[in-house]
């Protein structure tokens, strides 16, 4: 086994008590888990809004590269982040920028050694849900004024 | 794979699993860079950021002439280029993260993070040279 060819194969291998190997399931399976805690549900949502966040930076890019292009590749853009499906791309992306961005900053503040116990976890977490809505419709509402 | 019969590894002062040891892989030395950049990136595109989607939201009705003006400002030329080099570095790294976390194929795995790498690069290029050709 000098190449692994499988990474999960680093979780099945294991050691008797009397130390002769033994192939073992891999642990801990994803069922064990109750995915409507706020820990693990905010846990999973971080990683899923980031990755939602890249809808937005391949907008960005668009819309900058179509500046720079001229008049009419602008006027493409503007069209579809105008109609409803670009409405509905960009409110959902805003909406996952501010959970990705205030989750994050709950995660930089638990790599500095604060808020691990579960209290505060709870409390971080509801902060970060209200805060993802207040600020999500804050930012629709300066739109919206401003278009 | 050889093993001691009492279950024990013979030296484990270093923090290696006993499996570690016996493939002789070790570590490759970049993990710790990689997670510490993920925050670094992401502590500098907090402000970045908050400033990039807080111009677009109050400059909503902006015409194509009025964006030119915008990003040729070259306070904001400045802070949209930094925006976007940290952008992709940070999606990039994100990305590979998930990739390694749930592809388990090896080759599938490396071919898609090249793949977020490149494309990566490619796109922040482009949004770069954007930026540039109306700010310079």
């Amino acid at each position: 086994m000098s190449i692994m060819k499988d990474s999960r194969e680093a979780t099945m291998v294991g050691r008797r008590s009397d130390g002769t190997l033994i192939r073992r399931p891999l642990s801990p399976h994803l069922q064990v888990y109750d995915m409507l805690q706020m820990t693990s549900a905010l846990s999973i949502s971080h990683r899923i809004t980031g990755v939602i966040w890249v809808a937005g930076v391949l907008v960005m890019t668009w819309w900058l590269v179509a500046a720079a292009a001229g008049p009419s590749a602008f006027g493409a853009v503007q069209w579809f982040l105008g109609s409803f499906l670009g409405i509905l791309l960009l409110m959902g992306v805003t909406a996952a920028a501010w959970f990705h961005t205030l989750a994050g900053i709950r995660h930089l503040a638990w790599d500095a050694g604060w808020g691990f116990d579960i209290p505060t976890t709870y409390k971080t977490g509801r902060a970060v849900l209200i805060g993802t809505a207040v600020l999500t419709a804050l930012t629709w509402l300066a739109l919206l004024i401003s278009w | 794979m050889s093993h001691t019969t009492s279950g024990q590894p013979a030296r484990q002062a270093a923090l290696q699993s006993p499996l570690g040891r016996v493939r002789g892989a070790g570590s490759a030395k970049s993990g710790s860079h990689h997670w510490w950049m993920q925050r670094v990136t992401s502590i500098a595109l907090l402000p970045l950021t908050i400033w990039f989607i807080v111009s677009l939201a109050t400059g909503a009705g902006m015409t194509h002439g009025e964006v030119l003006m915008w990003i040729g400002n070259p306070f904001n030329a400045v802070l949209l280029l930094a925006l976007i080099a940290l952008t992709f570095h940070h999606t990039a790294s994100g990305l590979q993260v998930v990739i390694e976390d749930y592809v388990n194929q090896e080759w599938l795995k490396i071919g898609a993070i090249l793949v977020v790498k490149g494309v990566c690069w490619l796109l922040g290029l482009a949004a770069a040279l954007a930026v540039l050709r109306i700010a310079v």
